[in-house]
């Protein structure tokens, strides 16, 4: 353990840690652009320069490792004189551009121009400017700002895990570019708006939108996925204008997909923003007292089997705990929080979780993916496989549709027939399972959507139970969920009570007109013709497919708009905050549901956000714990039975359009003319 | 830096849609690529490069670089920085003969200017140009590293030296003529040996005590 003394204060750091890395334990501050916690140190800008004794000339502390009985001093008139240099030749080609740049107020040449620019310039001679670069519909790329770094290019090598990105030319010809002119085709791209550390690379579709300075920052949680990325919602007024990463170690670190980052425009497209109700074929617009009247009117007599209930992807617990109390009311046991269909055994938290956590990933040392492309369908945790992949000695198998996951796998086989073989250990894969120290498989959700999805489960539990998977502190099995609000369901049991009908049978029901009324909340991958003639109720934010069927339309309130409890898919329990009131006349979910309640003559018994809260604790004590994840307990689940041949495939076919939010995003059309080559009429979760 | 046929990354020109080395090539390139272990064949990069430059009428199109890139397994990105870095590697087309007149300090003074005037003169481009009939490209170049022989210009893989003027139009006829000039200096001196002919060590050598030591060490 290396013994030094910065600034006149004595620290001892563990052996590797960088001079600038010790300059921070001590709080002391060094400017630096090229350098970054999680990425390689390039040592290029040379703006971290600090003076070391016995040295003849400053060095860059960013790379220079700690050793013993260094002394180094960071603010002396040495120190400061070459940074000034560094900032003077940075300054030479960097356009002053200030005013028109997106990156003003947020930029740290900006910033650092401040502490270590001069007031003028001695340079008379032409700027070098570059000719615009086209990275696609993400990113906006103004390359004669930009400082060589190469934080661009090492964010695509290192954690994006596409290398598309490099510096050509050499000296002031020196570009960072696609070369080809290609757009940055990975589904993290819009980090680099964050890495770069001056206006080169910013958001485009948030270009010239707005000064950070004029923005509302709520932190909050993303649902467009089921990682649950802690997010930064900037808004003004009541227009969300961006959403940006929140430092979360466990779940995201400081990345966030393009889904997450770039969807927020189809917030303000598509929605519903007052109550209507199906008249003569057609929906009108009216007040929420004739909705609720509509709803009331139409449910009367109507036995409690003979309505349903079904709650989507984007739902927050708070409005899946008064639906599942207004149908137990109604005397209703038709509910499931799986829209898709899926019949897997959610009795089991183990079951359906991911028991290792994303954090966990990074110990692991040998993955078995089953039917699941996570870099589609979980970007961040995908990055996360990139990571520990990076650091070497990982081994990963892939089972089911071969696709390009940033990292090479062994291709097992396409379906059930070599997950049976890994089972019976008759698969050389399983060796390599068996002899890890950290072994894991990954799940996909698109795998139990299946007819034979319990029977799949009930297999991969017993390759997670023959392969060592599961012991005290380390579970390896786990399920990649898709949607933001499924774990949350299945942990307050929205699922069909003794003797109710899952969605399947809800379905059914409906076609069979056994089912007369269908709460839909929030769920719109089902195809509408197979509501049959049935009464639909559709609460939600968006004019999506549910909307299209429905008979009454209650506008809720999309993610960003209301305080929302979700549970990810390591069964994380996070709270959403509320960035911006919900449009028009919609509101909270929760509250709508509470209203109609009062309707219906079974009024349910909370009145305020806490009341529900203490209700969904009452539920499963597990939402009181929010942040952390609790070990679910090893139990016996999944049940044996007749698996088909037929390929896994992965659920997620188009990244970016899966969700009503999505689809209603310019931005992500845009992403997919850039970035799907072809899509055979397929759009977002079909199945 | 000076204006080269080299400048400028975004390729522009007509790209053939494929490379891919001869026989006699692809044996070249495995022997050098032998050279190096599995993990680090990258290393051959700049190597087989070069041997794609002399396969491709001596310029790298895009193929050819997405083809050396295929073949070590690096990303093709990484080959473009490293061909687009050096100036010897030509993105575009060059002349049959690829002239470049060095201009740095020690051939400027000795009449680097008069050498690119000629080509001027007898060719009607400028540096970073090339002849409509496709024979010819001049560029600037940074030191050559044979200042001795000032001013000097390379043509092809070989150095021409001692020019002027009018020498350098003579080697332009030659080669417009189809014949092969004889490298070397062109005022006809042996490598660098003085101009004026031997300055030192004119004289035959005296027997010398050296010779006799020689005897005396062998008794």
């Amino acid at each position: 353990m290396p013994k030094l003394t910065i600034d006149g204060m004595e620290i001892e750091v563990e052996a590797g840690t960088s001079v600038l890395q010790a300059c921070e334990q001590l709080g002391i501050e060094v400017p630096r652009f090229c350098y970054h916690e999680r990425l390689s140190v390039a040592a290029n800008c040379r703006m971290c320069l600090v003076e070391m004794e016995r040295s003849p000339k400053p060095i860059a502390s960013c790379s220079m490792p700690c050793a013993d009985g260094m002394v180094i001093r960071t603010n002396t008139e040495q120190a400061q004189r070459a940074r000034k240099g560094v900032m003077e030749l940075i300054l030479i080609n960097h356009p002053l551009d200030c005013p028109i740049c997106d990156q003003g107020g947020e930029c740290d040449l900006q910033d650092q121009a401040i502490a270590y620019g001069f007031d003028r310039g001695r340079y008379a001679e032409e700027k070098r400017s570059v000719p615009d670069k086209e990275f696609g519909p993400l990113i906006n790329a103004e390359m004669t700002r930009c400082i060589h770094c190469t934080r661009c290019i090492r964010f695509c090598e290192e954690i994006a895990g596409v290398s598309v990105l490099g510096a050509v030319g050499r000296g002031t010809h020196t570009e960072v570019t696609t070369y080809i002119d290609s757009a940055i085709s990975s589904e993290l791209s819009g980090n680099l708006a964050d890495v770069c550390p001056v206006g080169a690379l910013t958001n485009k579709p948030y270009r010239f939108k707005a000064r950070p300075w004029e923005l509302r920052k709520t932190e909050t949680i993303d649902v467009l996925d089921a990682v649950g990325s802690n997010i930064r919602v900037d808004a003004r007024g009541g227009e969300v204008l961006r959403v940006l990463p929140r430092l979360n170690e466990d779940v995201n670190e400081e990345w966030i997909s393009d889904k997450t980052r770039f969807a927020c425009d189809g917030l303000k497209r598509q929605r519903l923003d007052r109550p209507y109700v199906r008249r003569e074929g057609k929906l009108q617009p009216v007040s929420w007292s004739e909705a609720l009247e509509t709803i009331a009117v139409r449910l009367k007599g109507v036995a409690g089997r003979r309505i349903a209930g079904l709650a989507g992807d984007l739902v927050d617990a708070e409005a899946m705990v008064a639906l599942k109390d207004l149908l137990h009311a109604l005397g209703s046991p038709n509910l499931d929080c799986r829209q898709d269909g899926a019949r897997y055994d959610c009795g089991v938290r183990a079951g359906y979780l991911f028991n290792t956590t994303i954090s966990g990933i990074e110990q692991a040392d040998a993955i078995l993916l089953i039917g699941t492309n996570p870099r589609l369908e979980a970007p961040i945790i995908n990055a996360r496989i990139h990571k520990r992949y990076r650091e070497g000695g990982l081994k990963i198998g892939l089972i089911g549709q071969q696709s390009q996951l940033n990292y090479p796998y062994e291709h097992l086989g396409g379906g059930v027939d070599p997950l049976n073989a890994v089972s019976a250990g008759k698969h050389a894969f399983a060796d390599i399972l068996k002899s890890s120290h950290h072994p894991m498989l990954v799940l996909g959700a698109g795998v139990l959507t299946r007819d034979d999805g319990a029977a799949i489960q009930a297999i991969a539990r017993e390759v997670a139970v023959a392969t060592g998977m599961v012991r005290p502190g380390w579970n390896g099995f786990n399920v990649l969920q898709l949607a933001a609000a499924r774990v949350g369901g299945l942990d307050l049991g929205f699922l069909p009570q003794p003797g109710g009908l899952d969605t399947r049978g809800i379905l059914e029901g409906a076609k069979a007109g056994d089912i007369e009324a269908i709460y839909l909340l929030g769920a719109d991958e089902i195809d509408p013709s197979r509501f049959g003639a049935a009464f639909v109720i559709y609460q939600g934010h968006h004019g999506d497919r549910g909307a299209h069927r429905a008979d009454v339309v209650l506008p809720g309130a999309a993610y960003t708009e209301k305080n929302g409890t979700y549970v990810n898919t390591e069964g994380r329990v996070q709270r959403g905050r509320m960035a911006v009131f919900p449009v028009g006349e919609a509101r909270e979910d929760w509250k709508i549901l509470r209203a109609l309640s009062e309707r219906l003559g079974v009024p349910l018994p909370y009145d305020t956000l806490g009341q529900v809260r203490d209700r969904l604790i009452a539920v499963n004590p597990l939402f009181a714990a929010t942040g952390g994840v609790e070990t679910a307990p090893w139990e016996l689940f999944g049940q044996r039975g007749e698996a088909s041949e037929e390929p896994f495939q992965p659920y997620v076919d188009n990244f970016y359009m899966t969700d009503p939010i999505s689809r209603a995003s310019l931005t992500m059309a845009k992403c997919i003319d850039a970035f799907v080559p072809s899509r055979e009429g397929k759009t977002g979760t079909h199945g | 830096m000076s204006a080269s046929a080299s400048d400028g990354a975004v390729v522009a020109v007509h790209q053939p849609d494929s490379f891919a080395f001869s026989a006699e090539y692809a044996a070249a390139a495995e022997q050098i690529e032998g050279r190096y272990p599995p993990e680090k064949r990258a290393s051959a990069v700049i190597p087989l490069l070069h041997l794609a430059q002399r396969q491709h009428a001596n310029w790298l199109p895009k193929a050819a670089m997405d083809y050396v890139a295929d073949r070590l397994g690096m990303a093709r990105i990484r080959v473009y920085e490293v061909a687009t870095f050096y100036t010897m590697f030509n993105k575009e087309p060059v002349g049959k003969h690829l002239i470049q007149v060095c201009t740095t300090t020690p051939c400027w003074l000795r009449g680097s200017d008069e050498v690119l005037g000629a080509c001027k003169r007898r060719l009607g481009i400028g540096p970073g140009e090339t002849t409509p009939d496709g024979q010819f490209t001049v560029v600037e170049v940074e030191c050559a590293g044979a200042c001795v022989n000032a001013p000097v210009v390379a043509i092809g893989d070989d150095y021409y030296e001692d020019l002027d003027g009018p020498a350098m139009v003579a080697l332009l006829d030659q080669l417009a003529r189809g014949e092969s000039p004889t490298p070397g200096s062109q005022t006809g001196r042996r490598g660098s040996c003085p101009a004026t002919g031997p300055t030192t060590l004119t004289n035959q050598p005296l027997p010398s005590a050296a010779a006799d030591l020689a005897t005396g060490a062998d008794d």
